[in-house]
Protein backbone atom coordinates (compact mmCIF):
# COMPACT_ATOMS: atom_id res chain seq x y z
CA UNK A 1 0.00 0.00 0.00
CA UNK A 2 1.33 3.65 -0.75
CA UNK A 3 1.63 6.26 1.54
CA UNK A 4 -1.75 7.72 0.38
CA UNK A 5 -3.96 4.70 0.51
CA UNK A 6 -2.51 4.52 4.09
CA UNK A 7 -2.97 7.96 5.27
CA UNK A 8 -6.54 7.43 3.35
CA UNK A 9 -7.14 4.56 5.67
CA UNK A 10 -6.31 6.43 8.80
CA UNK A 11 -8.17 9.29 7.71
CA UNK A 12 -10.63 7.02 7.64
CA UNK A 13 -10.70 5.64 11.05
CA UNK A 14 -9.71 9.02 12.65
CA UNK A 15 -13.26 10.11 10.93
CA UNK A 16 -15.37 7.50 11.76
CA UNK A 17 -13.97 7.83 15.72
CA UNK A 18 -15.04 10.98 15.88
CA UNK A 19 -18.60 11.49 14.26
CA UNK A 20 -19.23 8.38 15.85
CA UNK A 21 -19.29 10.44 19.28
CA UNK A 22 -18.98 13.82 18.19
CA UNK A 23 -17.11 14.94 21.34
CA UNK A 24 -14.69 16.57 20.41
CA UNK A 25 -16.36 19.14 17.90
CA UNK A 26 -19.18 19.68 20.10
CA UNK A 27 -17.08 20.74 23.16
CA UNK A 28 -14.40 22.60 21.01
CA UNK A 29 -17.72 24.68 19.23
CA UNK A 30 -18.96 25.13 22.94
CA UNK A 31 -15.54 26.19 23.84
CA UNK A 32 -15.07 28.99 20.70
CA UNK A 33 -18.37 30.24 21.24
CA UNK A 34 -17.48 30.48 24.71
CA UNK A 35 -14.31 32.35 24.33
CA UNK A 36 -15.97 34.68 21.62
CA UNK A 37 -18.70 36.40 24.25
CA UNK A 38 -16.09 36.16 27.03
CA UNK A 39 -14.05 38.49 24.32
CA UNK A 40 -16.88 40.92 23.81
CA UNK A 41 -16.97 41.76 27.46
CA UNK A 42 -13.32 43.06 26.96
CA UNK A 43 -14.75 45.84 24.46
CA UNK A 44 -17.31 47.63 23.44
CA UNK A 45 -18.58 45.65 20.48
CA UNK A 46 -20.02 48.13 18.24
CA UNK A 47 -19.50 48.01 14.52
CA UNK A 48 -16.15 49.91 13.51
CA UNK A 49 -14.40 48.28 16.41
CA UNK A 50 -15.48 44.86 16.26
CA UNK A 51 -13.79 45.19 12.05
CA UNK A 52 -10.82 45.92 13.28
CA UNK A 53 -10.21 43.90 16.49
CA UNK A 54 -13.07 41.11 15.69
CA UNK A 55 -10.84 39.19 13.00
CA UNK A 56 -8.34 38.87 15.38
CA UNK A 57 -10.21 37.74 18.19
CA UNK A 58 -12.05 35.29 16.23
CA UNK A 59 -8.46 33.57 15.09
CA UNK A 60 -7.20 33.91 18.97
CA UNK A 61 -10.04 31.51 19.84
CA UNK A 62 -9.47 29.21 17.09
CA UNK A 63 -5.86 28.94 18.41
CA UNK A 64 -7.17 28.19 21.72
CA UNK A 65 -9.33 25.75 20.52
CA UNK A 66 -7.06 24.39 18.64
CA UNK A 67 -4.27 23.91 21.23
CA UNK A 68 -6.98 22.13 23.12
CA UNK A 69 -8.55 20.06 20.48
CA UNK A 70 -5.43 18.74 19.51
CA UNK A 71 -4.36 16.57 22.72
CA UNK A 72 -6.52 13.54 22.08
CA UNK A 73 -5.52 12.88 18.34
CA UNK A 74 -1.91 10.94 19.99
CA UNK A 75 -3.52 10.81 23.91
CA UNK A 76 -6.08 8.73 22.58
CA UNK A 77 -4.12 6.33 20.71
CA UNK A 78 -1.92 6.25 23.73
CA UNK A 79 -4.30 5.67 26.25
CA UNK A 80 -5.85 3.19 24.17
CA UNK A 81 -2.42 1.11 23.45
CA UNK A 82 -2.94 1.90 19.66
CA UNK A 83 -0.17 3.55 18.63
CA UNK A 84 2.31 0.57 17.60
CA UNK A 85 -0.16 -1.56 16.19
CA UNK A 86 -0.79 1.96 13.82
CA UNK A 87 2.73 1.84 12.98
CA UNK A 88 3.15 -1.35 12.22
CA UNK A 89 -0.04 -1.05 10.23
CA UNK A 90 1.29 1.81 7.87
CA UNK A 91 4.30 1.70 5.75
CA UNK A 92 5.38 4.93 6.24
CA UNK A 93 5.20 7.21 10.00
CA UNK A 94 4.32 10.21 7.78
CA UNK A 95 1.10 8.33 6.40
CA UNK A 96 0.41 8.81 10.19
CA UNK A 97 0.42 12.16 10.34
CA UNK A 98 -0.64 12.81 7.19
CA UNK A 99 -4.06 11.05 8.35
CA UNK A 100 -3.96 12.87 11.86
CA UNK A 101 -3.74 16.17 9.92
CA UNK A 102 -5.99 16.01 7.55
CA UNK A 103 -8.51 14.67 10.24
CA UNK A 104 -7.33 17.64 12.54
CA UNK A 105 -8.21 19.92 9.47
CA UNK A 106 -11.21 18.70 8.20
CA UNK A 107 -12.57 19.25 12.31
CA UNK A 108 -10.99 22.87 12.66
CA UNK A 109 -12.42 23.57 9.23
CA UNK A 110 -15.92 22.73 10.58
CA UNK A 111 -15.51 24.43 14.06
CA UNK A 112 -14.90 27.51 11.77
CA UNK A 113 -17.60 27.61 9.71
CA UNK A 114 -20.03 26.65 12.25
CA UNK A 115 -18.51 29.68 14.06
CA UNK A 116 -18.49 32.06 11.28
CA UNK A 117 -22.08 32.64 10.89
CA UNK A 118 -22.52 33.19 14.92
CA UNK A 119 -19.43 35.56 14.94
CA UNK A 120 -20.64 37.66 12.27
CA UNK A 121 -24.60 37.91 13.86
CA UNK A 122 -23.02 38.29 16.98
CA UNK A 123 -20.21 41.27 16.29
CA UNK A 124 -22.29 42.42 13.07
CA UNK A 125 -19.83 41.80 10.38
CA UNK A 126 -20.56 40.96 6.76
CA UNK A 127 -18.62 38.42 5.05
CA UNK A 128 -21.06 36.84 2.66
CA UNK A 129 -19.54 38.90 -0.51
CA UNK A 130 -16.24 37.52 0.61
CA UNK A 131 -16.65 33.85 1.30
CA UNK A 132 -14.72 32.49 -1.11
CA UNK A 133 -11.33 34.37 0.42
CA UNK A 134 -12.23 33.48 3.46
CA UNK A 135 -12.54 30.02 3.01
CA UNK A 136 -9.54 29.75 1.18
CA UNK A 137 -7.82 31.35 4.40
CA UNK A 138 -9.38 29.13 7.13
CA UNK A 139 -8.67 26.20 5.40
CA UNK A 140 -4.74 27.26 4.37
CA UNK A 141 -4.66 28.40 8.28
CA UNK A 142 -6.14 25.88 9.77
CA UNK A 143 -3.88 23.36 7.50
CA UNK A 144 -0.88 24.60 9.33
CA UNK A 145 -2.39 25.41 12.61
CA UNK A 146 -3.20 21.10 12.27
CA UNK A 147 0.20 20.09 10.80
CA UNK A 148 2.10 22.51 13.22
CA UNK A 149 0.06 21.21 15.92
CA UNK A 150 0.12 17.49 15.32
CA UNK A 151 3.56 17.28 15.29
CA UNK A 152 3.86 18.94 18.60
CA UNK A 153 0.77 16.81 20.48
CA UNK A 154 3.31 13.87 19.38
CA UNK A 155 5.57 15.45 21.45
CA UNK A 156 3.59 16.79 24.48
CA UNK A 157 1.79 13.59 25.16
CA UNK A 158 5.27 11.78 25.84
CA UNK A 159 5.88 14.64 28.20
CA UNK A 160 3.98 15.36 32.14
CA UNK A 161 1.48 18.19 32.29
CA UNK A 162 0.61 17.27 28.72
CA UNK A 163 -2.74 19.64 28.94
CA UNK A 164 -0.97 22.84 29.83
CA UNK A 165 2.19 22.18 27.60
CA UNK A 166 0.15 21.70 24.64
CA UNK A 167 -0.65 25.47 24.21
CA UNK A 168 2.68 26.81 25.85
CA UNK A 169 4.68 24.77 22.62
CA UNK A 170 2.31 25.42 20.46
CA UNK A 171 1.05 28.97 20.33
CA UNK A 172 4.82 30.41 19.89
CA UNK A 173 5.20 29.16 16.82
CA UNK A 174 1.90 29.68 15.62
CA UNK A 175 2.91 33.36 16.19
CA UNK A 176 2.65 33.53 12.27
CA UNK A 177 -0.36 31.68 11.30
CA UNK A 178 -2.14 34.62 13.86
CA UNK A 179 -0.77 36.95 12.36
CA UNK A 180 -0.77 36.44 8.66
CA UNK A 181 -4.40 34.90 8.62
CA UNK A 182 -5.85 37.89 10.92
CA UNK A 183 -4.31 40.49 8.05
CA UNK A 184 -6.15 38.48 5.51
CA UNK A 185 -9.75 37.94 7.49
CA UNK A 186 -9.47 42.00 8.58
CA UNK A 187 -8.91 42.62 4.85
CA UNK A 188 -11.88 40.61 3.69
CA UNK A 189 -14.24 42.14 6.14
CA UNK A 190 -13.61 45.73 6.01
CA UNK A 191 -16.17 47.93 4.87
CA UNK A 192 -14.25 47.80 1.33
CA UNK A 193 -13.06 44.22 1.44
CA UNK A 194 -9.61 43.51 -0.43
CA UNK A 195 -7.61 40.33 -0.78
CA UNK A 196 -3.99 40.34 1.41
CA UNK A 197 -2.53 37.49 -1.14
CA UNK A 198 0.80 38.29 0.82
CA UNK A 199 -0.96 36.91 3.81
CA UNK A 200 -2.23 34.07 1.97
CA UNK A 201 1.33 33.26 0.72
CA UNK A 202 2.84 33.43 3.90
CA UNK A 203 0.32 30.92 5.56
CA UNK A 204 1.38 28.98 2.58
CA UNK A 205 5.00 28.98 3.45
CA UNK A 206 4.10 28.06 6.63
CA UNK A 207 1.97 24.95 5.75
CA UNK A 208 4.88 23.67 3.34
CA UNK A 209 7.81 24.28 6.04
CA UNK A 210 6.21 22.26 8.29
CA UNK A 211 4.75 19.82 6.41
CA UNK A 212 8.26 19.10 4.95
CA UNK A 213 9.45 19.59 8.44
CA UNK A 214 6.80 16.48 9.86
CA UNK A 215 7.79 14.19 6.32
CA UNK A 216 11.77 14.83 7.05
CA UNK A 217 11.61 14.01 10.85
CA UNK A 218 7.83 12.77 11.71
CA UNK A 219 9.25 8.93 12.10
CA UNK A 220 11.42 9.90 15.13
CA UNK A 221 8.40 11.51 17.11
CA UNK A 222 6.82 8.23 17.05
CA UNK A 223 10.16 6.27 18.23
CA UNK A 224 9.70 4.14 21.34
CA UNK B 1 41.16 23.38 35.04
CA UNK B 2 44.03 25.80 33.92
CA UNK B 3 42.75 25.73 30.46
CA UNK B 4 39.20 26.74 31.65
CA UNK B 5 40.69 29.35 33.75
CA UNK B 6 42.80 31.21 31.23
CA UNK B 7 39.90 30.84 28.97
CA UNK B 8 37.43 32.70 31.20
CA UNK B 9 40.03 35.29 31.97
CA UNK B 10 40.33 35.90 28.41
CA UNK B 11 36.72 36.08 28.09
CA UNK B 12 35.91 38.56 31.18
CA UNK B 13 38.86 40.80 29.87
CA UNK B 14 37.49 40.97 26.26
CA UNK B 15 34.50 41.92 27.38
CA UNK B 16 36.02 44.59 30.05
CA UNK B 17 38.19 46.26 26.76
CA UNK B 18 34.66 46.48 24.52
CA UNK B 19 33.06 47.86 27.55
CA UNK B 20 35.97 50.54 27.92
CA UNK B 21 36.15 50.72 23.92
CA UNK B 22 32.17 51.86 24.24
CA UNK B 23 32.62 54.07 26.87
CA UNK B 24 35.85 56.27 26.04
CA UNK B 25 36.62 55.19 22.34
CA UNK B 26 34.05 55.40 20.50
CA UNK B 27 32.78 58.76 19.69
CA UNK B 28 29.58 60.57 20.37
CA UNK B 29 26.38 59.65 18.23
CA UNK B 30 25.50 62.78 16.39
CA UNK B 31 21.37 62.64 17.35
CA UNK B 32 21.25 60.14 20.37
CA UNK B 33 24.32 61.21 22.38
CA UNK B 34 25.98 59.42 24.90
CA UNK B 35 22.71 57.05 25.22
CA UNK B 36 23.58 55.08 21.53
CA UNK B 37 26.64 53.91 23.81
CA UNK B 38 24.88 50.88 24.89
CA UNK B 39 24.31 49.55 20.87
CA UNK B 40 27.50 48.35 21.56
CA UNK B 41 26.34 46.26 24.20
CA UNK B 42 22.78 45.43 23.29
CA UNK B 43 23.27 44.52 19.20
CA UNK B 44 26.88 42.49 20.16
CA UNK B 45 24.97 40.62 22.99
CA UNK B 46 21.88 40.13 20.38
CA UNK B 47 24.27 38.47 17.68
CA UNK B 48 25.81 36.23 19.95
CA UNK B 49 22.51 35.10 21.02
CA UNK B 50 21.32 34.12 17.88
CA UNK B 51 25.05 32.57 16.94
CA UNK B 52 24.17 30.70 19.72
CA UNK B 53 20.84 29.40 18.75
CA UNK B 54 22.22 28.35 15.52
CA UNK B 55 24.62 26.61 17.31
CA UNK B 56 21.76 24.78 19.24
CA UNK B 57 19.75 24.23 15.85
CA UNK B 58 22.73 22.32 14.72
CA UNK B 59 23.15 20.57 17.65
CA UNK B 60 19.79 18.85 17.64
CA UNK B 61 19.95 17.85 14.01
CA UNK B 62 23.31 16.30 14.82
CA UNK B 63 21.70 14.70 17.49
CA UNK B 64 18.97 13.38 15.47
CA UNK B 65 21.09 11.93 13.34
CA UNK B 66 23.91 10.77 15.04
CA UNK B 67 22.46 10.13 18.72
CA UNK B 68 25.26 10.83 20.90
CA UNK B 69 24.17 12.01 23.86
CA UNK B 70 27.04 14.91 23.79
CA UNK B 71 24.76 16.56 21.25
CA UNK B 72 21.80 16.74 23.58
CA UNK B 73 24.25 18.16 26.15
CA UNK B 74 25.39 20.72 23.79
CA UNK B 75 21.75 21.45 22.69
CA UNK B 76 20.51 22.36 26.38
CA UNK B 77 23.47 23.75 26.91
CA UNK B 78 23.18 26.60 23.86
CA UNK B 79 19.20 26.86 24.45
CA UNK B 80 20.32 28.47 28.13
CA UNK B 81 23.54 30.26 27.45
CA UNK B 82 21.02 32.04 24.33
CA UNK B 83 18.19 32.99 26.58
CA UNK B 84 20.48 34.67 29.09
CA UNK B 85 21.98 36.75 26.10
CA UNK B 86 18.87 36.78 24.74
CA UNK B 87 17.42 38.57 27.86
CA UNK B 88 19.86 41.07 28.49
CA UNK B 89 19.23 41.43 24.64
CA UNK B 90 15.16 42.57 26.12
CA UNK B 91 16.83 44.59 28.90
CA UNK B 92 19.02 46.47 27.47
CA UNK B 93 16.74 47.59 24.55
CA UNK B 94 13.90 49.15 26.86
CA UNK B 95 17.19 50.58 28.38
CA UNK B 96 17.83 52.48 25.50
CA UNK B 97 14.47 52.75 23.72
CA UNK B 98 13.20 54.56 26.82
CA UNK B 99 15.09 58.07 26.86
CA UNK B 100 15.32 57.96 22.59
CA UNK B 101 11.91 56.51 21.49
CA UNK B 102 10.12 58.11 25.25
CA UNK B 103 8.17 54.37 25.57
CA UNK B 104 9.95 51.32 27.25
CA UNK B 105 8.74 48.79 24.50
CA UNK B 106 7.08 49.07 20.81
CA UNK B 107 5.80 45.92 19.00
CA UNK B 108 8.13 46.35 16.48
CA UNK B 109 8.71 43.68 13.96
CA UNK B 110 12.25 43.29 15.11
CA UNK B 111 11.29 43.64 19.44
CA UNK B 112 8.31 41.20 18.85
CA UNK B 113 10.41 38.31 16.91
CA UNK B 114 13.30 38.40 19.31
CA UNK B 115 10.31 38.05 22.10
CA UNK B 116 8.65 35.28 20.31
CA UNK B 117 12.31 33.94 19.50
CA UNK B 118 12.62 34.00 23.75
CA UNK B 119 9.95 32.40 24.14
CA UNK B 120 10.26 29.51 21.99
CA UNK B 121 13.75 28.86 23.69
CA UNK B 122 12.02 29.17 26.84
CA UNK B 123 8.86 26.59 25.80
CA UNK B 124 12.28 24.46 24.80
CA UNK B 125 13.92 24.42 28.30
CA UNK B 126 10.63 24.12 29.65
CA UNK B 127 9.85 20.64 27.80
CA UNK B 128 12.79 19.33 28.49
CA UNK B 129 12.55 19.86 32.51
CA UNK B 130 8.98 17.56 31.93
CA UNK B 131 10.38 14.29 30.19
CA UNK B 132 12.03 12.27 32.46
CA UNK B 133 13.24 9.52 30.16
CA UNK B 134 16.84 10.80 29.17
CA UNK B 135 16.77 9.17 25.99
CA UNK B 136 12.94 10.59 25.12
CA UNK B 137 13.83 13.89 26.44
CA UNK B 138 17.01 14.47 24.11
CA UNK B 139 15.23 13.22 20.88
CA UNK B 140 12.03 15.45 21.30
CA UNK B 141 13.59 18.49 22.80
CA UNK B 142 15.72 17.69 19.52
CA UNK B 143 12.76 17.99 17.15
CA UNK B 144 11.22 20.73 18.74
CA UNK B 145 14.54 22.95 18.70
CA UNK B 146 14.77 22.30 15.23
CA UNK B 147 10.96 23.11 14.51
CA UNK B 148 11.22 26.24 17.20
CA UNK B 149 14.49 27.52 14.58
CA UNK B 150 13.01 26.94 11.02
CA UNK B 151 9.86 28.61 12.53
CA UNK B 152 11.96 32.04 13.40
CA UNK B 153 12.42 33.62 9.87
CA UNK B 154 8.56 32.71 9.19
CA UNK B 155 8.06 35.25 12.29
CA UNK B 156 10.01 37.34 11.74
CA UNK B 157 8.54 37.76 8.44
CA UNK B 158 5.16 37.71 9.12
CA UNK B 159 5.74 40.32 11.89
CA UNK B 160 8.06 42.47 9.33
CA UNK B 161 5.01 43.61 7.06
CA UNK B 162 3.81 46.19 10.22
CA UNK B 163 5.26 49.19 10.25
CA UNK B 164 8.78 49.15 11.85
CA UNK B 165 9.80 51.30 14.67
CA UNK B 166 13.62 50.07 15.21
CA UNK B 167 16.55 51.72 13.45
CA UNK B 168 17.34 50.09 9.97
CA UNK B 169 19.84 48.14 9.85
CA UNK B 170 23.52 49.99 9.94
CA UNK B 171 25.16 46.92 9.47
CA UNK B 172 24.81 45.16 5.78
CA UNK B 173 21.61 47.42 5.47
CA UNK B 174 22.22 48.87 1.97
CA UNK B 175 23.07 51.98 0.90
CA UNK B 176 23.08 55.05 3.17
CA UNK B 177 23.32 53.27 6.22
CA UNK B 178 27.44 52.58 7.62
CA UNK B 179 28.61 53.05 11.04
CA UNK B 180 31.72 55.70 11.60
CA UNK B 181 35.17 53.77 10.77
CA UNK B 182 35.75 53.97 14.91
CA UNK B 183 32.35 53.10 16.22
CA UNK B 184 32.68 50.17 13.61
CA UNK B 185 35.69 48.59 15.23
CA UNK B 186 34.43 48.99 18.14
CA UNK B 187 31.31 47.46 17.80
CA UNK B 188 33.23 44.75 15.81
CA UNK B 189 35.38 44.23 18.64
CA UNK B 190 32.29 44.21 21.05
CA UNK B 191 30.70 41.26 18.71
CA UNK B 192 33.74 39.30 19.19
CA UNK B 193 34.23 39.60 23.10
CA UNK B 194 30.30 38.61 23.10
CA UNK B 195 30.96 36.08 21.20
CA UNK B 196 34.18 34.76 23.45
CA UNK B 197 31.99 35.20 26.63
CA UNK B 198 29.25 33.17 25.05
CA UNK B 199 31.73 30.24 23.95
CA UNK B 200 32.82 30.35 27.56
CA UNK B 201 29.91 30.08 29.34
CA UNK B 202 29.03 27.65 26.53
CA UNK B 203 31.79 25.39 27.51
CA UNK B 204 31.28 25.77 31.64
CA UNK B 205 27.62 25.06 31.02
CA UNK B 206 28.56 21.94 28.95
CA UNK B 207 31.10 20.97 31.49
CA UNK B 208 28.43 20.58 34.23
CA UNK B 209 26.32 18.91 31.63
CA UNK B 210 28.33 16.32 31.73
CA UNK B 211 29.28 15.84 35.41
CA UNK B 212 25.87 15.84 35.88
CA UNK B 213 25.42 12.32 33.52
CA UNK B 214 28.66 11.26 35.23
CA UNK B 215 26.65 11.49 38.63
CA UNK B 216 23.47 10.00 37.36
CA UNK B 217 25.37 7.08 35.73
CA UNK B 218 27.16 6.53 39.10
CA UNK B 219 24.02 7.03 41.17
CA UNK B 220 22.08 4.28 38.94
CA UNK B 221 25.15 2.12 39.36
CA UNK B 222 25.67 2.64 43.29
CA UNK B 223 21.67 1.94 43.34
CA UNK B 224 22.43 -1.67 41.46
CA UNK B 225 24.77 -2.87 44.05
Amino acid sequence: MGLLSNAAAILGKEVRTEFRSRELLSTTIVFVLIVVVLFSFTFGPTSNESRRFGPGLLWLAFLFAASLMLQPCFLREQVNDTLSALRLAASDPFAIFLAKIGANTVFLLLTELIMLPVFAILFNVHYQSQLPGLLLTFFLGSLGVATAGTALAAISTQAKMRELLLPVLLLPVLAPILIASTEVTVGLMSPEPFMEWKGIGFILVFDVVFLTALWLFGEYLLEE
Amino acid sequence: MVKRLIFGAIAILLVSLGAYAALYVAPDERTMGVIQRIFYFHAATAWAGETTFFVCFLANLLYIWKRQPKYDWLGVTCAEVGVACITVVLITGPIWAHPVWGIWWTWDARLTSTFVLWLLYISYLLLRTLIEEADRRAVLSALFGIFAFIDVPIVFGAIRWWRTQHPAPVIMGGPGSGLDPTMRRVFFFNVLAMHVLAAFLIVERYLLEETKHDVQTLQREAEAR
